[in-house]
């Protein structure tokens, strides 16, 4: 039963051999297109593009906080900057970079040869990115009738009643909510078209307990998106109606409450981390193992520990309002959650720790970006324990601890995740690989600026600074740390740049990379590299969890010792 | 209690930044802060062993198992280990008994801390969020005053602590002054109550913790925890009528006739608005503005020509006073000691 059809390699390039297209034509392929691994590049690049404009909005902010006093922005230039860089890292980069992956990668490692709905497939990446630039947009039409004028300014979760007409006259709120609903149909089309394509595009011989781990990861966000995101549409759609159809349903001064508001926004609010995460542990699941040598530790756990996080992810929202007097036994409830939740995402740490154990670990960049997430977002967990006793939390929350906290999951795990896995699947992408010399020091750099920044920012909070200050008195004690982490910020965007620049160059003058420069186990690494638009010449049939393992280990497949 | 201290101490230098610790939440002076500052070393403690080990495995099997290429075996895959079931229970049990514990310890704390139960001797002061100040009302009393909070001290034998009933007047607001309690948020058309209790006299700061609008940041708390011969003599004071200086009766009626008295209050005149500070003594505290500027006749004319100066974003428009009569309204507000 080991025996499979041996896939595809290198089957035909003949494409590239015609003639160079014109500029128009290439153009017109990318917009009109319905293949997937256009749509994901699609999204990876525009999430890039969103990545450096948030980033620089984060550089402004820093600049501006790393001194007290400081007039280098004034209260309402910062205030958009905090809700502009948040809602983009959030809605326009943190979500369609996920997405785009998820888009390139699930039908290639399935050995399918598009998603379930193609169509639906690029209406959702383009609804998602006019979502990106209406935000945008605020900068040049927000300015209403009031000449409250540029982008919003209420924060990325946008609290009631702050967001009222009364509060937020003109229309830059209004370009947020309509941003958000925008980026939110796109979600769902894309989480059901991911949903769809793993159920019922899988090739030959992929039984659910054969799929790869990045796969059920996927599965298991996109359900998530499914359930979460539609509160946050819900409440999108009523605070529209609020605003210019006279309802009162966050409109305190008529009765309406702050709370709803803050019950809608967290209930997709927390899952969303999640929906965030998973990806990102999804790349880990594949990149771990390859580097290691070594199959994945505890396949079934690491299932089960996902589908876990996924259901408890739902019932642990309102710890973001342990503050907000919901009463002793919601606090005590929600506090329970939290801690719960803290047992499957320990499985997963402890089963990358197993898969390393006893490997031939190779310190690549993809795996050196691997490491610091095992590490950073260990360190992340355990603040995030912190943050879960309520009282506790009634000194940390909203403070820069929790900013901290927050920036050490999606930038110390996440982000490192997202740059180990463009080092790992940017070959099979472009063909070619990044240059390793580059990307050391793109780690390297970035490591000490991540460090630099987000531990030392834990300290203010727990000294007592807010978040979301414009400014702060001199006489706290928290100048010199805010200086520090102003200094790693600089970091930071070099490496950025570093790392953008490796991409660019590297697309011209890396090295080839051929069909499977990691010798790695998966689907993907069957076809070329970049793969055809068709995938694979012959659907697959796969006999266990790691085919090309069984092709190049025929004496000893991995059927053999499947649970 | 020892531990306790030890704890302390040591967190205080761990974490201190020169001339810090004014607000920091390891430095408690209020019954609250102290229970959850004993609360969160427990957490700390359990947190950082778990830091240890999980840290110090990574590390080992980083360093014992990275791929060398002069090893013999280098070439070839190591063995490959799919799972094991004991392995993946242990590692399952053993933080389920972790979380208990910490639920246990927690769920005690929450209990305990949100039940108020207010004993006989203690002061009532309802609290109203601003966009971007404090009014603080104390009905018992009689006394209305603003951003400077007084209350008296507390002690084991007689405790008087005193509990804040908070809403808010417009957006959402935070109190949180970290060497007396953990926050509580004030939110219009929502009543929260929470208990402030300090052995200690002295000035506590903080700041709104929740983001309200432009000025969310210059939203300064400021609480006074006096003994009580100073809190018996600063309430005596603040019940007595306004200072009637004849020689600031020009800045009285400058102020009487601009718009000042749509929204500030002088007790007892005809200034009578709610929309802003309550002025009656405004010229006894420490600091204007919400606890930003020094309270002085400079910083008082400067933040009536136009508030922002000192607080862009702050609701009061600029009075457009001429320098005459910016100097005759300075003087009579600070004849309102």
């Amino acid at each position: 039963m080991a025996t499979q059809t041996p896939t595809t390699a290198v089957l035909d390039q003949a494409s590239a051999q015609g003639q160079r297209p014109l500029w128009l034509e290439t153009v017109q392929d990318w917009v009109t297109t319905v293949d997937h691994k256009k749509i994901g590049i699609m999204y990876i690049c525009y999430a890039l593009i969103f990545l450096v404009v948030a980033g620089f909005e984060a550089l402004l902010m820093r600049i501006q906080l790393a001194i007290p006093n400081n007039t280098f922005v004034s209260p309402q230039t910062f205030n958009r900057l905090f809700t502009m860089h948040g809602t983009t890292m959030v809605f326009f980069v943190g979500m369609p970079i996920l997405f785009g992956f998820g888009n390139y990668l699930v039908p290639l490692m399935i050995g399918a040869r598009d998603m379930a709905f193609p169509r639906l497939n690029a209406f959702s990446f383009w609804i998602s990115a006019f979502g990106g630039l209406l935000l945008y947009f605020s900068y040049l039409g927000g300015d209403g009738l009031y000449g409250m004028g540029g982008a919003p300014d209420v924060g990325w979760f946008a609290y009631a009643p702050l967001t009222e007409r009364v509060f937020s006259p003109g229309h830059s709120t209004d370009y947020w909510t309509l941003s958000i609903l925008l980026s939110g149909i796109g979600s769902i089309g894309t989480a059901l078209n991911i949903v769809a394509t793993t159920i019922s595009m899988r090739c030959p011989g992929m039984k659910l307990n054969r799929m790869p781990l990045l796969v059920w990861l996927y599965l298991v966000v996109s359900l998530m998106a499914f359930v979460v995101v539609s509160p946050l549409t819900a409440a999108q759609i009523m605070l529209m109606l609020d605003r210019y159809a006279g309802s009162h349903f966050f409109d305190t001064q008529a009765g309406g409450s702050a709370v709803l508001w803050m019950h809608f926004f967290w209930i997709f609010g927390h899952p969303e981390v999640y929906i965030l995460v998973l990806p990102a542990f999804a790349f880990a699941n594949e990149i771990i193992p390859v580097f290691s040598r070594k199959a994945i530790f505890g396949y079934p756990a690491m299932v089960a520990a996902t589908v876990g996080i996924g259901f408890i992810s739902l019932s642990v929202w309102a710890h973001h309002m342990f503050t907000v007097g919901m009463g002793a036994w919601a606090n005590t409830f929600f506090t329970f959650a939290t801690m719960v939740i803290s047992v499957p995402t320990g499985i997963k740490i402890f089963n990358w720790l197993a898969t390393l154990w006893g490997g031939r670990i190779h310190f690549t960049v993809s795996m050196m970006f691997a490491v610091g997430f095992l590490f950073q977002f260990l360190i992340a967990g355990l603040t995030g324990i912190m943050l879960s006793v309520a009282p506790f939390d009634w000194q940390l929350g909203n403070s820069y601890f929790v900013v901290a906290h927050f920036h050490y999951v999606l930038v110390g795990a996440i982000l490192f995740m997202i740059f180990s896995a463009f080092y790992y699947w940017y070959p099979k992408m472009t063909g070619r690989m990044l240059s390793e010399k580059i990307g050391k020091w793109h780690f390297w750099l970035f490591l000490i600026g991540f460090h630099l920044t987000f531990d030392l920012m834990h300290v203010p909070g727990l000294l007592g600074m807010p978040r979301r200050v414009y400014t702060y008195e001199a006489d706290r004690g928290w100048a010199i740390l805010n200086m520090l982490v102003s200094s790693g910020a600089i970091f930071q965007a070099v490496a950025s740049l570093l790392f953008v620049s490796n991409l660019v160059y590297s697309y011209f003058k890396g090295a080839i990379a051929g069909a499977d420069p990691w010798d790695a186990w998966s689907l993907e690494w069957s076809t070329t590299s970049p793969p055809p638009p068709y995938n694979f010449a012959v659907i697959p049939t796969v006999g266990s969890r790691r085919p090309l393992w069984d092709l190049k280990h025929p004496e000893d497949p991995d059927s053999n010792y499947e649970m | 209690m020892q531990a306790i201290r030890y704890g302390e101490h040591f967190a205080s230098r761990l974490l201190f930044i020169p001339d810090g610790g004014k607000t920091s939440i390891f430095r408690p002076a209020g019954t609250s802060a102290h229970s959850i500052f004993g609360l969160s070393m427990l957490v700390l403690t359990i947190t950082l062993c778990i830091f240890l080990v999980v840290a110090s495995l990574l590390l080992y099997v980083l360093l014992r198992y990275r791929h060398r290429a002069s090893s013999p075996e280098a070439e070839q895959e190591p063995a490959q280990i799919y799972g094991s079931t004991q392995i993946e229970l242990s590692w399952t049990v053993i933080p389920v008994l972790i979380v208990v514990i910490l639920f246990l310890a927690t769920a005690r704390v929450i209990l305990s801390s949100e039940q108020p139960h207010e004993p006989p001797g203690a002061l009532d002061v309802i609290v109203i969020g601003h966009q971007f100040w404090w009014e603080y009302r104390y009905p018992k009393l009689g006394i209305v005053t603003a951003n400077e909070l007084h209350i008296p001290v507390s002690d084991s034998g007689h405790p008087t602590p005193t509990y804040l009933t908070m809403s808010s007047a417009d957006t959402d607001h935070s109190f949180w002054v970290p060497r007396l309690a953990g926050k509580m948020d004030l939110i219009p058309n929502k009543v929260n109550v929470m208990s402030l209790e300090s052995q200690a006299p002295g000035l506590y700061l903080g700041q709104c913790a929740q983001y309200c609008g432009t000025q969310h940041a210059k939203m300064l708390l400021r609480v006074y925890v006096d003994t009580p011969a100073d809190f018996a003599a600063w309430a005596a004071h603040q019940k007595q009528p306004p200072v009637e200086d004849a020689n600031a009766a020009l800045g009285r009626g400058i102020f009487q006739q601009n718009a000042c008295i749509s929204c500030h209050t002088v007790a007892g005149t005809v200034a009578a608005g709610r929309f802003g500070p309550d002025l009656t003594h405004v010229a006894s505290r420490d600091t204007i503005a919400s606890g930003s500027v020094i309270n002085t006749a400079a910083n008082i004319r400067a933040f009536v020509d136009n508030p922002a100066h000192f607080k862009p974003g702050a609701l009061m428009p600029p009075m457009h006073l001429n320098e005459h009569d910016l100097d005759a309204v300075t003087a009579y507000l600070m004849t309102l000691k």
